[in-house]
């Protein structure tokens, strides 16, 4: 057991611990709240990994903005009481099949590798070289990305447009 | 095993003296805050504590401390306990990449001046300022209380559209720099610091550094004449007083954020490097509150069109022909 | 931001920098300037003579106390702050055996001033009497007592007040005509 290794799994712990806690509140800003904690901890793995810029952008998009605009989104509505009761069969089914799909893939993979002969390499991604290989051999696929951003940005302006400009009454 | 616990003790002395020196600074910020703003508005500002009032931090704090903390009944009290050491802590952490110095040789040692130079301290500056947002806007909400909540909610919907232009107001230092860390941004600014070839960015970047620490003309979060106190509204005792250094160690970060990018970092000459960039600090900050002693408080649609319309265009522009110029 | 659509933008722009221009340059100029602070205790502004504080129980020129005792001061008093006694003398002037004002509860309004009859109750214009004890606020007859007629310095009631005291009898008070006799008076 290194010191690597402890760190991975108190942070793999934290993550999967938060992140039920996340699925089975039923306040949903205290859920918010777990799951910010939850990539909170995947960005320190990521960190523990060699990759700080996935763990920078993690915090920022993930942890930063898109649980912000969640939190600011559960704030705004009226918070409705919801009575204690399980899940309806029609929505844990579906869950219930993926998550088998996943464990299974898990088994798989770690039966496949069972003397853990693969190790992973201590390796540290540096933000220069990480753009390069990501603007020289994807440049397709961001530019696709960023055209599928552009196409919604479009779409919000055009949703959000002043209506009484147009016919007015 | 030995080096290892050397460097262990030398990361505690260094973040104990920077971690002391800001929450001085701090406590002495409010104390520059209260008495310039005053004598912007023709008062004397604080003068009973000690000679000039400088005792006045000794006493707030020593108020802060022994006053009762109240959790309001109907507030989610584990949020609102936890909301306002979010906000402090970090704001601190954000100055844990910033360098006040080359480094030093002591015993034969290289000692770097910084606490930690990642080289993604950009982004970790950025993600620590956007996690600031959660201290806010948490705390709003567990308070219970309709002026809190609209304090919060402005708050977090401020912040994070400015941290869109601060952010995009770095990326031409980004570009100039070729590199995400704070020590190499300050190595590239050797010949000439930043601000002359950037001034529309630091423009860009100074304005969302203001609305980022929600001070006037960008408080609306804390909007005294409408909501009250905003989101600390129900908070009293030391956890008001960590909302307080919160932002006070936050305007000295973006202070220092302004020197590393703009202002050549630690770089001047005679003097120490850190006390050069303890005076770069301090100049940002005697702005800022010159900007509160003179301009009104924006409204909300105002506030959001100057971010979205203004700087966020305005911002990208400067990185297409800050690009053309490198490119050329 | 002005939406003024007959300017071009450029002088727009350069008109709302020189509007910050100004305001900055204003709020410079300011730091230069002597502020305008009264420091309280070490200068204290000269109140003017009708300002109300402290409430006093003045006395006539001849040394007497003026209040007689009417309840009317307790009666009007919007926070019933004012309680006393009434009690007679062998010389017929009434007074109050005890008087006692809660200055804790006082809003120093002056409408006993206004309400009473003898102008022995007054308001001054001395307003440090805080204290850290609450009690302490409750002033009795004694220490509301002076020895001067306050903002009235000649004024004297049982020589306007057609009542028998020591200071005349029926017909000898100022203003006042010699008692007709109702039977002498018929006609």
């Amino acid at each position: 057991m290194t010191l690597f290794s402890v760190a991975f799994y108190i942070l793999a712990s934290v993550i999967i611990i938060s992140t039920g806690i996340a699925i089975t509140r039923r306040n949903l800003v205290h859920a918010a709240v777990y799951l910010i904690i939850s990539f909170f901890g995947s960005a320190m793995l990521f960190y523990l990994l060699g990759a700080p810029l996935l763990a920078a952008l993690e915090v920022i998009i993930y942890a930063g903005a898109i649980m912000v605009l969640f939190l600011f989104i559960i704030m705004m509505l009226d918070e409705e009481k919801l009575e204690e009761k399980f899940f309806p069969i029609h929505q844990w089914t579906p869950a219930a099949v993926m998550s088998g799909l996943f464990v299974a893939v898990a088994a798989l993979i770690i039966s496949g590798d069972s003397d853990s002969q693969v190790q992973l390499q201590a390796f540290t991604a540096e933000p220069a070289s990480f753009g390069r290989y990501l603007f020289q051999k994807h440049w397709l696929a961001i530019e696709i990305v960023s055209l599928l951003l552009l196409i919604a940005l479009i779409g919000v302006l055009y949703l959000g447009r002043d209506v009484r400009k147009n016919n007015p009454k | 095993m030995l080096t290892w616990i050397a460097g262990f003790i030398l990361l505690i002395v260094k973040l104990g003296i920077v971690l002391g020196c800001m929450l001085f600074l701090a406590a002495y910020l409010v104390w520059a805050e209260r008495k310039l703003l005053a004598r912007l508005q023709v008062r004397y500002g604080p003068n009973r504590a000690g000679k000039f009032g400088l005792l006045q931090p000794i006493a707030d704090s020593i108020k802060m401390i022994t006053k009762e903390d109240i959790v309001p009944e109907a507030a989610d009290r584990i949020i609102f306990l936890v909301a306002p050491a979010v906000v402090a802590t970090t704001a601190l952490l954000m100055f844990a990449v910033v360098p006040f110095g080359s480094s030093l040789k002591i015993w034969g040692r290289e000692i770097p001046l910084v606490i930690s130079d990642l080289n993604v301290g950009l982004l970790y500056v950025f993600a620590l300022s956007s996690l600031g947002v959660y201290g806010v806007a948490l705390g709003g909400w567990a308070s219970n209380s309709k002026f809190a909540l609209l304090g919060g909610i402005r708050g977090a919907a401020q912040m994070i559209s400015y941290e869109l232009s601060l952010g995009l107001s770095l990326i031409p230092i980004v570009m100039l720099a070729q590199s995400f860390s704070l020590v190499d941004i300050v190595q590239a600014q050797a010949n000439y610091p930043f601000i002359f070839v950037q001034p529309i960015s630091f423009a860009i970047f100074f304005i969302s550094a203001v609305a980022e620490s929600k001070r006037i003309p960008f408080d609306l979060p804390e909007a005294e004449n409408e909501l009250g106190a905003g989101f600390h509204m129900e908070y009293s005792g030391m956890r008001f007083g960590l909302f307080f250094i919160g932002e006070y160690v936050h305007i000295q970060v973006l202070g220092a954020l302004a020197a590393v990018f703009f202002l050549g970092g630690w770089r001047g000459p005679w003097l120490p490097p850190p006390v050069w960039l303890l005076l770069k600090i301090i100049l940002v900050a005697l702005v800022m509150i010159w900007i509160r002693g003179t301009l009104p408080r924006l409204r909300y649609d105002q506030l959001m069109e100057l971010g979205w319309k203004v700087l966020v265009p305005a911002a990208l522009i400067n990185i297409v022909i800050t690009g053309a110029f490198i490119l050329i | 931001m002005n939406t003024d659509k007959n300017e071009s933008p450029m002088t727009q722009i350069l008109a709302d920098l020189k509007a910050l221009a100004i305001g900055f340059a204003t709020t410079f100029k300011h730091l230069f300037q002597k502020p305008f602070t009264e420091e309280y205790p070490e200068y204290k502004r000269p109140l003017p003579a009708r300002s109300r504080a402290r409430i006093i129980l003045t006395r006539d020129p001849d040394g007497g106390e003026r209040c007689v005792a009417c309840y009317l001061c307790s009666a009007v008093c919007p926070v019933s702050c004012i309680s006393m006694q009434s009690a007679e003398q062998a010389d017929g002037r009434r007074y109050a055996p005890w008087f006692r004002i809660n200055f804790g509860r006082c809003i120093y309004c002056g409408l006993c001033e206004e309400a009473c009859p003898t102008a022995a109750i007054q308001l001054t214009p001395d307003f440090e009497m805080c204290k850290q004890d609450i009690l302490a606020l409750v002033y009795e007859k004694e220490d509301l007592l002076v020895d001067h007629g306050g903002k009235d310095k000649q004024y004297n009631f049982y020589q306007y007040a057609g009542v028998v005291t020591d200071v005349g009898e029926k017909g000898t008070h100022i203003k006042e005509e010699k008692p007709v006799n109702i039977r002498s008076n018929l006609p």
